[in-house]
């Protein structure tokens, strides 16, 4: 599903590199949590994997995409099979619910008919039936990261990237978004989660992969956050 | 691709920044303007051209000896100069008009000024042979030939007057051309620093877009789509001030010269003519600018 081979990424405002020599591989319906202190290259590894960045050194396989690779041209079609989640929601203030989570089907261009029958659909899945009208300031924080969940799955990606989706919520509201994850995860979807909370990791017996300046330090399959501290 | 939501972000786009795009609408309906005029400008030229091509005529204007005695040319000089004329190569006619029909054609010419008419004689008319030709540029042969011959007073060429009017005419054309330049020129600065802008208030939408895999075209058509538009409407404004300009100010200062038949009036229909141009001038430039931002300025 998600392969990096030998990955390594420089960034030119850096003499140390932010990736070194980084191999791993996610299968199909895995749910992984990428942990690391800040600045251990957990955001340049989701980057890669979207090709918001390109290895200095290495491969990387997305699905059926050499995304180190391809053209500019196909990095489209490579985005529309992640979904992506974000710390601060990234919600547009001015669109209603409904109408962010419609907004990124009807940029890669679906048609009305498929738009007006699956956003509901996706709504009823992360619990906010009823809300559909509702604009993003009149949501508590949890619901707007439900939103953007709705938006990041709407197009049934077969990858959700979350980069610290609770990192702004608090600790019972936190524990709702992963059940909702969890949930998104049991449909097929891999699920690779960055984040900081170690109550969740441990909490989530799932695999563990820990990032320190830039290289693989750990890889449990049913891992915690604090190990070997 | 979904039309509906390309023309809903070109309208917000606009409207979010409504001053820049005034003043973006502005700059190019000023520059279309005067793009506009130089080419009304350019086509009653041409038009004044095709009407005088068939008319225009040198005069040898004969001595007053000749003027006053020889009413039919059978005398020497005339009737020698008149058959040196018609034997001239690229001479198409020659006509002779002796003092009293030259008397006669003054007193047309001039019928609406009867103060003149009080004030001239016949004496004042010298006889002439209107001299046509078969091409009106070839004026110099008839000069260099005639002038200074026993009889002639002197070679009259109305080609020379037109000349210094066109020129005239061709000098505003081409101030009206160069100002259009520099303006056209200001128009392709704002377009790219607008869309700059736009796209500047609009990263977060730009960002989701590029994140949930809208193609290029998705990301950038409602921004060139903005300048396309905000150009077309510049092309109208300019069209309408065109035809305002026409109705309320050209028509009033040249309606003696037009009356006369000196110069061809401008008419709607050649504004009609004129005006595909500046819309595809504007279509052209804006998207061409908005184009160019896009790829160099703005990652989107």
């Amino acid at each position: 599903m998600i392969r990096l081979e030998h990955v390594s990424k420089v960034y030119k405002t850096s003499t140390r590199p932010a990736l070194d020599d980084v191999s791993v591989e996610m299968e199909k319906g895995e749910f992984v949590f990428l942990i690391g202190p800040s600045g251990s290259g957990k955001s340049t590894f989701l980057r890669l994997l979207l090709r918001e960045e390109v290895p200095t050194r290495g491969r990387v396989y997305v699905s059926n995409f050499d995304v180190a690779k391809m053209s500019r041209r196909r990095v489209p079609r490579l985005r529309q099979s992640i979904g992506c989640v974000f710390q601060d929601f990234r919600l547009l203030p001015t669109k209603t619910v409904a109408e962010n989570v419609a907004f990124a089907l009807e940029v890669i261009g679906k048609p009305r008919n498929t738009i007006v029958k699956v956003v509901p659909e996706v709504l009823q899945l992360v619990g906010l039936d009823g809300k559909e009208d509702r604009f993003p300031t009149e949501l508590s924080g949890g619901e707007q990261q439900r939103v953007a969940i709705a938006r990041a799955f709407v197009n049934r990606p077969l990858v959700l990237i979350a980069d610290e989706p609770t990192g702004n919520l608090d600790p019972d509201t936190s524990q709702d978004i992963m059940l909702l994850l969890e949930r998104i995860n049991r449909t097929g979807t891999t699920v690779i989660m960055a984040t900081h909370d170690h109550g969740i990791v441990d909490s989530m017996r799932r695999r563990v992969v820990e990032l320190s300046y830039g290289k693989v330090v750990r890889d449990d399959a049913r891992g915690v956050y604090g190990v070997g501290r | 691709m979904r039309t509906s939501f390309v023309f809903s972000e070109v309208v917000t786009g606009l409207r979010r920044n409504v001053t820049m795009t005034i003043a973006m609408i502005l700059t190019t309906a000023i520059s279309l303007g005067l793009l506009g005029g130089g080419l009304l400008v350019v086509r009653m030229v041409d038009k004044m051209q095709a009407n005088y091509a068939g008319k225009l005529e040198v005069s040898v204007l004969l001595t007053n000896d000749v003027s006053a005695n020889d009413k039919d040319c059978t005398q020497q000089p005339c009737a020698g100069l008149r058959s040196q004329l018609d034997q001239t190569s690229g001479v198409e006619s020659v006509v002779y008009q002796n003092r009293d029909e030259g008397f006669e054609r003054f007193k047309q010419i001039f019928e609406a000024q009867p103060e003149l008419l009080k004030l001239a004689r016949p004496e004042a008319i010298p006889a002439t042979f209107r001299v046509k030709l078969e091409d009106p540029e070839r004026t110099e042969v008839i000069k260099n030939a005639f002038e200074g011959k026993p009889g002639v007073k002197g070679v009259d060429d109305q080609g020379k007057f037109l000349e210094r009017f066109f020129d005239g005419l061709n000098g505003f054309r081409d101030v009206a051309l160069i100002l259009a330049l520099i303006q056209a020129f200001a128009a392709l600065l704002l377009i790219s620093n607008t869309i700059q802008v736009s796209a500047f208030t609009r990263r977060v939408e730009v960002g989701i877009m590029r994140l949930v895999g809208a193609t290029r075209w998705y990301t950038q058509l409602p921004f060139l789509i903005e300048a396309v538009v905000a150009g077309i409407i510049g092309a109208v404004t300019a069209v309408a001030g065109l035809v305002l300009f026409k109705a309320f100010f050209l028509d009033r200062i040249t309606r003696n010269l037009t009356e006369s038949g000196i110069i061809p009036p401008v008419g709607y229909l050649d504004i009609l003519i004129v005006s595909p141009w500046l819309f595809l001038v504007a279509i052209l430039i804006s998207a061409t600018t908005g184009y160019v931002t896009l790829r160099l300025y703005v990652r989107l």
